[in-house]
Parts: structure tokens; sequence; C-alpha cells
């Protein structure tokens, strides 16, 4: 009888032994982490603001920042030159003509800090403070007419900006 | 019994252009050419052993002399040392770009380890796996860390899957076909035998929250990259991948361990795998925002675009081969549908008017590269190849303009239309809008 079993469970499709795995037959061995390790570990930022960093920065100094670190690759004023055009598109989205710029396109200013603090520059991602981020975040948003010369990009006034594509977008997989 | 070219009376044809049924594959004596070795069937056949080319040694020296000693870890013969992955990568950021699988090159279903396409944002991490951790945090009752060490030892799964980057055939979009073999051109597509922990396992030893219906997932690579996912697909059927067709995975695949999400776009399989996040809503990162996102003639753009829908593609004859004479060859290629199974391939050798439907090679597994293959009789006259994949859900691969009426040509994600090679009568092939 015990041999017949042994035998029977050769023969099971392998989605079945997936879905046999519950959590009583796991070792369990997660190690705890304590809530200043995920701190330190986490970086997600959402498009409400939650997860900004402290900090602050203006578009005179993002265009600094910007002139030195970033426009060797995107260009002076992010017109784009090995990497790709940042700024400067005013044709709308339905004519074949348009360009996907962050004014034109990006839904999300959240997302700019985002991906600027965790992959840009390209040679040293991650190397910039949050206030740089902030600032470079800020004179981005400027040349794509998003915001004014004089608006201070931080945690509070970058969640609040809409961007102009905000409802750009259909999901198709997910909702 | 070989049959020659010229007499096509026992041929049992199924489509114009030549194609035969494809009960011709399993009759005995039929014998195929490719257009890679390009020797027609009766040709290689009809020759006596005498005629063979001088130089072939009736006892080669491999016959009289030791051969190599063994090799710790083995690799492809010399003389295959061509086939490689091509590689398009950005020339002031050589880790930013693109490597494609050689499909022209390779047969049946599973694609080698060293050829597996590669889309990287910056560069292949080193990553030494004792100082590696995934942490599972966010909307969970106890977050937690697992060392490769202990995932290890959970109990494990296995998904003979392909992977296609949503970027794949891109060029497809472009308004004039483009002319590179099929590989540099529909190769962001492979297939492995990807072993590991299901997500699901790891997620209850955490304790899932109510309010948990997304996960944030990061890469511990340069830049960090991040995607967002709906929690049910991750409790479906993703695991933590350790393993790559049974030996751990590559670096360029992610050692030590990847996110695997059977059917869903490259992207979200996230190499080098270090954290998830359970959230309530997606964190809108760049790579599900301003790219991987595909902007529609209207102006609006669709979004969370993961399932890669059913395509096909002929890998033999295709792009830049050449067929040296009229007679019979086998059309081999590729199937595959994110959906599931692929359900039938038909196959047209006249420019769609009429088509036959194609022999499926067994195993045809969901979301797993399917080969088809068919007999085709080419008359010497002018031809175009095409093959149509329909899945187990019914989806219909689309005509290359059905496709661009529906989606413009900026989308540049997710091109799945039917492809075309067209054959001349000087036996070029080459890619045809058709």
């Amino acid at each position: 009888m015990r041999n017949a079993r042994r035998h029977l469970s050769v023969f099971l499709p392998l989605a079945f032994l997936g879905a046999a795995v519950v959590s009583a037959d796991t070792p369990k061995l997660g190690e705890p982490a304590a809530p200043e390790v995920v701190a330190k570990w986490n970086s997600t930022i959402f498009p409400d603001g939650r997860g900004l960093p402290e900090g602050k920065g203006t578009v005179t100094e993002g265009r600094a920042i910007y002139d030195k670190k970033c426009s060797n690759c995107h260009g002076p004023e992010g017109r784009g030159e090995t990497a790709e055009e940042l700024a400067g598109n005013d044709v709308p989205l339905s004519d074949p003509d348009t360009s996907q710029t962050i004014g034109s396109y990006w839904p999300y200013a959240t997302t700019l800090f985002d991906y600027t603090r965790r992959a840009m520059p390209m040679d040293a991602p991650g190397s910039l403070a949050p206030d740089e981020v902030y600032a470079v975040t800020a004179y981005l948003l400027q040349i794509n007419g998003v915001i004014t010369e004089a608006d201070e990009m931080n945690a509070a006034t970058l969640a609040k900006v809409r961007m102009p594509n905000r409802d750009g977008f259909t999901r198709i997989d997910a909702k | 019994m070989a049959v020659p070219p010229d007499s096509n009376d026992e041929l049992e044809y199924a489509a114009g252009g030549g194609l035969l049924h494809r009960r011709a594959l399993l009759r005995q004596g039929l014998v195929l050419a490719t257009a890679a070795a390009a020797i027609p069937a009766a040709r290689a056949q009809s020759p006596p052993p005498a005629a063979l080319p001088a130089p072939l040694d009736p006892n080669p020296p491999t016959l009289t002399t030791p051969g190599a000693p063994f090799s710790a870890y083995g690799s492809p013969s010399s003389f295959e040392r061509r086939v490689l992955r091509a590689v398009g990568a950005n020339a002031d950021v050589p880790g930013n770009g693109v490597s494609w699988t050689p499909l022209e090159s390779l047969e049946g279903i599973i694609t080698p380890s060293g050829l597996h396409f590669e889309r990287h944002h910056n560069g292949v991490p080193t990553i030494d796996p004792k100082q590696h951790r995934l942490m599972i945090h966010g909307f969970v009752k106890q977050p937690l860390t697992f060392s490769l060490e202990s995932l290890l030892r959970y109990p494990m799964r296995s998904h003979l899957i392909f992977l296609e980057c949503g970027g794949n055939s891109n060029a497809g979009w472009h308004s004039e076909p483009i002319q590179r073999p099929v590989g540099s051109f529909h190769g962001m597509v492979s297939c492995s035998e990807w072993t590991g922990v299901p997500v699901s396992v790891l997620l209850d030893e955490a304790g899932v929250d109510a309010a948990a219906a997304w996960a944030v997932l990061e890469g511990a690579d340069a830049g960090a990259l991040n995607v967002s996912l709906p929690l049910a697909k991750l409790r479906d059927d993703c695991i933590v991948a350790l393993y790559q067709n049974g030996e751990r995975i590559r670096p360029e695949q992610g050692y030590p361990l990847r996110l695997i999400v059977p059917g869903w776009e490259g992207i979200v399989n996230i190499k080098w795998l270090r954290r998830l996040q359970l959230t309530s809503e997606p964190a809108m990162t760049r790579d599900e925002t301003a790219k991987y996102t595909e902007l529609q003639p209207g102006g609006k753009a669709r979004q969370f675009t993961y399932v890669m829908e059913a395509k096909s593609v002929i890998t033999t004859p295709s792009a830049m081969q050449r067929l040296k004479d009229p007679g019979i060859y086998e059309i081999r290629g590729l199937a595959w549908s994110g959906r599931g199974r692929v359900a039938r391939v038909d196959i047209s050798a006249d420019g769609g008017k009429t088509w036959a439907e194609a022999a499926l090679q067994d195993p045809v597994l969901p979301r797993c590269l399917t080969r088809f293959r068919a007999a085709w009789n080419w008359s010497g006259k002018p031809a175009v190849l095409k093959s149509r994949a329909t899945d187990e859900t019914g989806y219909v691969q689309p005509e290359r303009n059905v496709l661009v009426a529906e989606r413009g040509r900026r989308g540049y994600f997710h091109y799945n239309a039917i492809v075309s090679w067209g054959v001349a009568e000087d036996g070029e092939v080459s890619h045809v809008y058709a």
C-alpha cells in the first residue's frame, strides 16, 4: 500500500505539486527585519509623495547641477544628445510628430525624483544628495513649463505638482 | 526514397505556393533541407559516393588520434564560434542596451543559457550571494529578509517558459522593413527552465495584510531598477528563481536570484531581486510610466500592458539567408503566447492568400516557446512566407496592417504582428511588408 502511494506521486503533474506547497511544509527561515532596517532599505516613492525624503532645491541650483552632470548626455536645456530628449515638445501627443518628453508624457512628478535619485547620472547612480535631486527635478520641471523659476521643490511642493499628461494613460492588464 | 523536386506526383499539397500537407513531415523518406544547410533534398541524395569532394578523408585522423581530455565545464564546438548574441549597446554607457538571441542558428525550444537575450539598463552587477538578501516588507505582518542559503532550502517549482522583452521586434513599427537576421530583429525572446521558490510561500510566511493589492519590486543593479506588479499575479504563478536550465542563474540573468513572471513582459521579471514591498497601489516608476507604455494614435497611452500576446516567426528560411536551388525545404519557426498554449500555427507561402496548418512539435506547453514545422516545395518562383499563431484563448496573431491601424506606429512596445519573408527568384530571403 505504501509503495503504491509512492509510485502514484511520481505521476502527479508538476502544477499539482506546485499547488500542493502550503505554508506548513516550508522551513520558515525568514529573519525578522527591524523597522529601522526596513527604513534604510526602502526607497519607494508614491505618486502622493509618500517616501519623499527631507530636503529642498531651486531651479537655479538645479540648472548648475544639470549643466555639470546631465547636459553631456541629455544636451543643453534637455533637448537630447546621446541620451533622450527631456524637454522641448510642444506638439500634442495625438500628432504623429510628437515626442515623449517629461512635460508632454510623464504622468507624475514623483517619478522624476525617484528615477533621478536611483539611476542618474548613469556613471554614478545614487550619488546625488536629496537636495541635489530636488534641485534637478525643479529645473527639469521648469524647462518643461510645469513650474516657474521661483518654485522651490521639497516633499510638500513636489507632491502637489500636477503633470500635464496626468490622465493620459489607460490601464490594460491590471486595475 | 527521396522525392525529387521536379516530380511532384506523390506530394500532397495543402496550400498555394508549394506548401505541403503536414503529413508529409511524417512520411518516411521525404528528405528535407534547410536554408542554413542550403542543400536541396534531391541534390543531397542523388550523387553517388564517388562524387564526394576530393579532400574528404575516408579515414579522418580523429579515428587514429586520441581526442582531447575531459573538460570541467563544456563549451560549444570551435566550429560554432560565430553563433553568438548580437549586442546593441549605448556607446557612452556600455552596460545600457540589449543582446539578441541568434534565433536563426538555434533549433528546438530551449535557449542555451549563454545565448539568452539580455536587456540591461546599467550593466551586470557582480553579487556575492553571501552578501545578498531578499527583503519582503510593506503591508505584511512581519517584514522578513531571506538569505540565499535559506531560500535554497525551500520547496521549489519549475517553469519551462519563454521570456520576452516588451520591446522585442520593435523594428516592425518602422516604415520600411528592417533587413537583419531574424535573431537581431525578434531575438529578445528566449526560453529556459527556471527553478525556484514560489513567491506565495514567502508572502505567506511574512503574512499578507488585507489592504495589500500591489507590490513594488527592486533589483540590486546600478540604478536599482523598480517596477510594480499586481499581488494576484505574484501569488498565482511567480517564482523567485535560483536556477536556469539546471544550473545557478548566470550573472547577466540575475545571479543570485531573479523574479520570474510567466507570460509577462521581460522588464517585470526583476533580475538581482533584493526587495519586494507589498502596497495598496503601484509606485508609478519610470519603467511603468515614461517607458514600457505605448502611445496610441489618439494621444492616450496603454499602461501595465504586461501580457505578451501570441506571436510566431519563421526562423528558417528567414531574412539574410539564401535558398540555393528549388526543391523541398522544411519551414521551421517558433510560436508562443503569454496567455497559455499555442493552439495552432498556420503557414502561407503565397503572401497570405492561402494557409496550411503547421505541425507543432511536442512538448506544447503554456507560456513556452513552441517549435513548428511545415514542408514546402519551392518552385524557384518568388514567394512570400508567413506564419500566424493562434493561442488556446482563440487569440489570432494579427497582420501588420491591422496592428498598425489599431496602435499607430509610436507605441514602440508589444509588436506581435505576422512576419513576412520574401523569397526572390535567386533564393535570397528578405524581410518584406506584405
